[in-house]
């Protein structure tokens, strides 16, 4: 029998910390955890706009992560987008007629689906659709509507008259 | 007299390439040979791996330590502290991680396997081996190489963990960022294909082009002091030139 070389041990050291390492990257800087469920079910929506929604985002209710975002498409004939939601199986509880809304966390940050419960006495099942939906609110259309409407009330005496100019103009 | 200076010049640097790639096609042909030396390998992967450790952990404590501190300051700028763990665990697995890593190894490992070949090309050890019928590709110089392979992902993975650490060190003890914040802020934007995995990637080619260049150097070395100095120094120019070049490319084919 050999003796061990006394590199031998150096080495296979240095490989399982490197391999540490890897698995220490892997599973605490990534959502890898939080990804891996066990069963989960889909259930689909549609929005007409989506927003900045992209794959793996979560799906919350009440601010809790219950599954996330599997599949974003267009739907061709609709013109809408069909989002399909992975949802964990112990939340198998959840009404039929919830509505599913698409917010932003904080003020710029990542898109994210909220479901509303209703009040139905039927639960979600595997493939439904849920019928309410809200799409994301963009910012842009909000400065938008908020140039048009001329601005905060102190204001007004000067806006009020902008704003009912079409009325005001006919006669 | 200066333009044929010129032309040589240019041909040569494009004959040694050449040479380079055959010597790379003459390494891979030789390694399922180099197998048999599999205690070599260990000592290469050992000598090339675990003697770059403390190298390797130091500089990557303190790269994620000045990360974490130059992104402080650029994303107050923004009121963006928020996404400081986002920003240097990002920065870390898709570049520096990889890159300085490989900048480390070829300073510390690939200089030394250089100079190794080149005093037993310079005191005929490789001749004797041919003589012993011993294929000198398959003892020295695949093992060698496939040490780089397998050493390099692992060591930027340490690099990484320890760059993170010492950005963590730096934005939660130090700056008093919320630690909720800079890992959940972390966790859910890294992802372990697009960025762990695209970074692994880099450096698998970086250590065989790294450790590639320092072997051929050395098997190509003039046999003199002077040829394996000049050698040595060529190998750590190279194979940053090459990293970098390398890094550059990969990184547009994989975003």
């Amino acid at each position: 029998m050999n003796p061990r070389p006394s590199y031998a041990i150096g080495t296979g050291l240095f490989i399982l910390l490197g391999f540490a390492a890897l698995a220490y990257l892997a599973t605490q800087t990534t959502s890898v955890v939080a990804v891996h469920r066990g069963d989960s079910y889909t259930v689909k929506a549609r929005f007409t706009n989506i927003g900045q929604l992209k794959e793996r985002a979560p799906v919350k209710i009440a601010g809790v992560r219950i599954g996330d975002v599997q599949s974003i498409q267009l739907e061709p004939q609709r013109m809408d987008a069909l989002v399909v939601m992975s949802i964990d199986k112990q939340y198998n509880d959840i009404p039929d007629d919830s509505s599913a809304a698409i917010f932003t966390s904080g003020l710029l940050g990542d898109q994210y689906v909220g479901i509303e419960p209703g009040g139905s006495p039927d639960f979600l099942r595997n493939g439904d659709e849920m019928v309410l939906t809200q799409s994301a609110m963009s910012i842009e259309n909000l400065i938008g509507k908020f140039l048009v409407n001329g601005g905060p009330k102190s204001s007004s005496p000067a806006a009020a008259p902008a704003s009912s100019a079409p009325a005001s103009g006919n006669p | 007299m200066n333009a044929r200076l010129r032309d040589n010049w240019l041909l040569d640097g494009i004959a040694r390439v050449g040479e380079c790639g055959l010597f790379f096609v003459a390494v891979l042909g030789a390694l399922p040979k180099s197998l048999r030396y599999w205690r070599e390998l260990f000592r290469q992967v050992w000598f090339v791996g675990a003697m770059s450790l403390v190298i390797v952990m130091t500089c990557g404590l303190f790269v994620g330590m000045v990360l974490a501190l130059q992104l402080y300051y650029t994303l107050s700028i923004f009121g963006g502290t928020a996404a400081l763990g986002t920003v240097v665990a990002l920065s870390l697995f898709r570049e520096l991680g990889p890159v300085v890593t490989a900048l480390l190894v070829a300073g510390r490992a690939g200089t030394a396997v250089t100079a190794e070949i080149g005093l037993m090309r310079a005191t005929d050890q490789l001749d004797a081996m041919s003589m012993m019928a011993v294929d000198p590709l398959a003892y020295v110089a695949s093992p060698r190489f496939l040490a780089g392979v397998i050493a390099m992902p692992l060591l930027a993975c340490v690099f990484n963990a320890m760059g993170i650490f010492g950005g963590h060190l730096v934005g939660v003890s130090w700056l008093g960022l919320d630690n909720g914040t800079f890992w959940g802020n972390m966790t859910s934007t890294v992802d372990l294909h697009k960025d762990i995995l695209a970074g692994l990637y880099k450096s698998i080619v970086f250590g065989g082009v790294v450790s590639l260049i320092a072997v051929f150097q050395g098997y190509t070395a003039p046999p003199t002091s002077e040829g394996v100095a000049y050698s040595t120094t060529r190998t750590v120019v190279f194979s940053s030139i090459v990293t970098l070049a390398f890094d550059f490319v990969m990184t547009a084919f994989l975003t």
